[in-house]
């Protein structure tokens, strides 16, 4: 299942996806909980019983901000969570 | 000489927003007859519903505005479906909760969220090659993938904004005056289709219906404009998770033809036709995952 968490609004869609397929048997023994500086992620038991990462409700509405300083802007080259996960089930749409 | 004051109440104020509330049982079935009853409650930001269902079948349900309390909520929607076929709540084997206030149902064995629940009772509402689901609701929108059970492979969805909701639908419906029954008929009543409002944002979209109305705007060619905006902006949210044939909105606003036909007009496929109501879909499919659960339970013990 791909799960997109954030938002549409009139500057931009703020989404980050994550395959849970992937996330299952977690191949990268769930770093993206450690990777991400604010702690964003956290693993869940979903709908299907199986357990697997989410974005946490609180940042859902703010990922545009939560995740500005992460962006090449702020000097980074790459996403420390979508480097984090070698499995490649997080992406984001911005 | 003596001033009199006279006490002047304010003239009751028509509720053009107000939808249609229902409950309705299958009269040619009898639930003592169901060897398993099972209930989802949906308790949403606008509206709450309960579903009954017996043996896996729709039995009935009861589809009611939500109060400021969710356990109330939950209780006065199954209540009103209980009261009108005699049934008591030691009568159902298992209980869901889903939407919003999931976790307040205080009488739930368990709480599954709305994106499975909307899939699963689409998947019975549309039958199994339903595969793209837009759920308008009342607060948000979610844009849904199924497989042909019914499970969830891809969603998302948009809760930061009101734009393509319910809650928007309602506060043009209460700006143009006109009953929100009426507004999808009445937006096809028009000379010729009008761009939509510019703004995707309900407070100014309504600032900008009244500036559309000042320049000389029939009230229905306002609202066709608006049907428009919102088709548009629930459109790209579907286009994120790209829309496959067999597709069924479920929500309040698919009974909104003005909505419907111009979603279908823009992504070129006719939405699924339902006998059901659109709005009892998440109450449906948790019900119906409560239905599966016991089942399962009954394996389990042999």
């Amino acid at each position: 299942m791909i799960a997109n968490y954030g938002y549409k609004d009139g500057s931009g869609d703020y989404y980050i996806s994550i395959d849970t397929d992937k996330c299952i048997e977690c191949g990268a023994n769930r770093a993206c909980l450690t990777a991400c500086p604010k702690g964003m992620f956290e693993i869940m038991t979903d709908d299907y019983d199986d357990e697997v990462a989410w974005i946490k409700a609180q940042f859902r509405k703010s990922l545009k901000y939560d995740c500005a300083d992460c962006k090449p802007a702020a000097g980074y080259s790459s996403l420390p969570c979508t480097t984090a996960c070698t499995p490649g089930a997080v992406k984001h749409s911005w | 000489m003596s001033a009199v004051m006279q006490q002047t109440t304010a003239p009751e104020k028509p509720e053009y927003w107000r939808w249609q509330e229902n409950t309705w049982v299958d009269e040619t079935m009898n639930w003592r007859d169901a060897k398993i009853v099972t209930c989802g409650i949906d308790v949403g930001s606008v509206s709450s519903q309960a579903v009954l269902v017996c043996d896996g079948k729709l039995y009935g349900y009861n589809s009611m505005r939500t109060g400021s309390n969710s356990p109330d909520s939950a209780r006065n929607a199954l209540q009103g479906v209980m009261d009108k076929c005699g049934m008591k709540l030691e009568d159902i084997h298992y209980v869901v909760g889903t939407g919003y206030g999931r976790v307040n149902v205080p009488f739930s064995h368990k709480a599954i969220t709305e994106i499975a629940c909307h899939a699963r009772g689409a998947n019975y509402m549309g039958g199994n090659k339903v595969r793209t689901i837009l759920d308008m609701g009342g607060q948000d929108c979610k844009a849904i993938h199924c497989d042909e059970k019914g499970k969830v492979t891809n969603f998302l969805m948009n809760d930061k904004c009101a734009a393509g909701t319910g809650r928007g639908m309602e506060v043009i419906s209460d700006l143009m005056q006109i009953p929100i029954a009426e507004l999808g008929a009445r937006s096809f009543d028009v000379d010729e289709e009008p761009p939509a409002v510019s703004s995707v944002c309900v407070v100014f979209a309504k600032s900008e219906a009244l500036g559309l109305l000042k320049a000389g705007w029939t009230k229905n060619k306002v609202v066709a404009s608006y049907c428009q905006a919102m088709a548009e902006r629930v459109v790209s949210l579907m286009e994120r998770i790209g829309v496959e044939k067999e597709f069924f909105i479920t929500g309040g606003i698919a009974k909104n033809p003005g909505v419907v036909k111009r979603i279908e007009k823009i992504i070129g496929i006719e939405a699924l036709k339902t006998e059901y109501d659109s709005q009892i879909a998440g109450a449906l499919g948790a019900a119906l995952f409560g239905y599966t659960l016991v089942q399962k339970g009954q394996a389990k013990q042999g």
